[in-house]
């Protein structure tokens, strides 16, 4: 069990919490959750939001049962951790766009404060959140609340693109490759939901052309044109 | 000194755990955070004579005490298992069990005879890979065969009874709560000869979405696994140890080392893990050490002593 450092509301429903203790992990990967009962059964999967010496920040969004406890949890309450998991984001060099929209911002931060030359687009529905926190680590964030963020991104400005947001989003930046015939590459990270987490159970398996990964192990970061995205 | 071992065939098992088909994967995942020669078995992910993609759309969906999953058998194929697996099985000190499902009679008989083979092979080296084959006909979530074979004695008959016929290695029948009568199911598997029986498979069930009006699986049900339905397996595994002669494998919703002395008191010779896996990555060591713990506390020497007491 870790010790809960912070867990701080920064927009309705929305959460950051900084978990005390020594932890890894790559741009991209994430970790599973859960509080000490056995009850809600399974962990929640959690991407990176930040990673320093001596704690872990998770960003989540209150949605069911496991996140509306993880929102009652006070500073100096426990957390049980296991991670890092999946493949994270690739090492990449290059022009760079961060695209995230609504929780989906969680793992650019940390991939933001990593890779260099990038730029970073993020979207809301009803309300920005972390705004001061993104400027303070690039000058080129760009916020748009409601219509889609990933019409302000200008694919061939970049050599890569990482997508992370809800489906029909990554859906919309998987077409706009096709569409506009662009060479980079184009990545996502899947949100779907999972149970064991390190590649046992297949329940958050995804399709794609070249047949079934599991979105844990293989995933949650996959090229765009590998994976058939489901709504 | 606590004895934990007990046998299904004369196969060896140092514990009453075994690891339940479809968490565990093949063992190597789980392998990267405890030693699981620990544990005293794991049966491996369902597999098939030909590989399966598994079912479409969402897979899973939480509980309350327990998931639903639609996984839908999703597997590598025989071939590839006993060509990529096997040889990691071949190293583990543990028993070693393959699930074996199908969709039709004739896929199981296939499957069946490619394990024997392959074990012949191998013990002509002086190897072994697998010790024992679970025979899934209790599969929810596949649209032909697996559960059709689980509901019906009388059809579930043929199937064990060819099976039998064609392999050598001893034989466990994977039992399905939906069966029309699980303990003439279990009788049926008795007098075919099968060495035991494992019971429960998930328990067919279902989740709507009300807002899009429609069942959240694409497959309508899925099956029903964790907490949940321990007091039900409890019970259905306490009435067929009762009716049967051969082991008695108990498996559903265990997350606790008295949830174990539950099923052996029950009747159960052993035991199988399965969800709790999701929820605690060292499940099968603490388990074990909780067990030994529970029988220091209580003054057992061995399972044998309280097994099939109720």
């Amino acid at each position: 069990m870790a010790e809960i450092m912070s867990n701080i509301q920064v927009s309705p429903g929305v959460f950051r919490i900084k978990i005390s203790g020594k932890y890894e992990g790559r741009i991209g990967q994430f970790y599973m959750l859960r509080g000490s009962r056995i009850d809600p059964l399974l962990s929640r999967p959690l991407s990176i939001f930040d990673l320093k010496d001596h704690y872990i920040e998770f960003l989540y969004q209150v949605v069911g049962e496991g996140t509306h406890l993880f929102a009652s949890l006070k500073r100096g309450d426990s957390l049980n951790l296991v991670g890092p998991l999946g493949n994270g984001f690739p090492d990449i060099e290059g022009r760079t766009a961060l695209v995230g929209g609504g929780i989906g911002i969680a793992p650019l931060y940390f991939a933001a404060k990593q890779l260099r030359d990038t730029d970073i687009y993020l979207g809301f529905r009803e309300e920005a959140c972390l705004v001061t926190d993104f400027n303070s680590i690039s000058s080129n964030v760009r916020i748009k609340v409601g219509g889609s963020i990933l019409d302000e991104v200008v694919f061939e400005d970049y050599d890569h693109i990482l997508v992370c947001g809800p489906t029909g989003m990554l859906k919309a930046a998987k077409q706009k490759q096709v569409e506009q015939d662009y060479h980079g590459n184009v990545y996502v990270s899947v949100e779907n939901k999972m149970a064991c987490g390190i590649g046992a159970c297949l329940v958050c398996s995804v399709k794609g052309p070249e047949g079934t990964k599991r979105a844990c192990v293989e995933g949650p970061v996959f090229l765009a044109k590998e994976v058939d995205l489901d709504d | 000194m606590i004895n934990l071992s007990g046998s299904i065939a004369g196969v060896h098992f140092k514990n009453p755990l075994v690891m339940a088909s479809g968490t565990f994967g093949f063992g190597k995942e789980y392998a990267q955070y405890y030693d699981i020669s620990v544990l005293g078995g794991i049966a491996g992910k369902g597999l098939t004579l030909h590989p399966k993609s598994g079912n479409e759309g969402l897979r899973v969906f939480e509980t309350p005490s327990g998931m639903l999953n639609s996984v839908g058998l999703e597997n590598p194929g025989i071939k590839h298992f006993l060509e990529n697996e096997a040889g990691f099985w071949e190293g583990l000190d543990l028993a070693r069990i393959v699930n074996l499902g199908g969709d039709h009679i004739d896929e199981y008989i296939e499957g069946a005879l490619l394990i024997n083979q392959d074990s012949r092979i191998r013990e002509a080296k002086g190897l072994k890979a697998v010790d024992i084959i679970e025979l899934n006909i209790s599969c929810p979530n596949v649209k032909e065969g697996g559960l059709a074979y689980g509901i019906k004695t009388e059809k579930a008959r043929e199937v064990v009874r060819e099976v039998r016929a064609v392999t050598s290695i001893p034989l466990v029948i994977k039992l399905s709560p939906n069966a029309e009568d699980l303990v003439s199911m279990a009788v049926m598997c008795e007098e075919e000869g099968a060495d035991g029986v494992s019971l429960i498979n998930t328990i067919s069930a279902m989740k709507i979405d009300v807002y899009k009006r429609k069942s959240v699986f694409r497959n309508l049900y899925a099956g029903l696994s964790g907490p949940a339905i321990k007091p039900i397996a409890l019970r259905m595994v306490h009435q067929v140890a009762s009716r049967v002669n051969i082991p008695v494998i108990g498996v559903g919703g265990i997350t606790s080392a008295t949830d174990v002395i539950e099923f052996i008191m029950a009747g159960a010779s052993l035991v199988q893990i399965g969800t709790y896996n999701f929820v605690n990555i060292h499940a099968g060591e603490e388990l074990l050490s909780g067990i030994t713990e529970f029988m220091n506390n209580e003054g057992i020497q061995t399972l044998d002593e309280i097994r099939g007491i109720i």
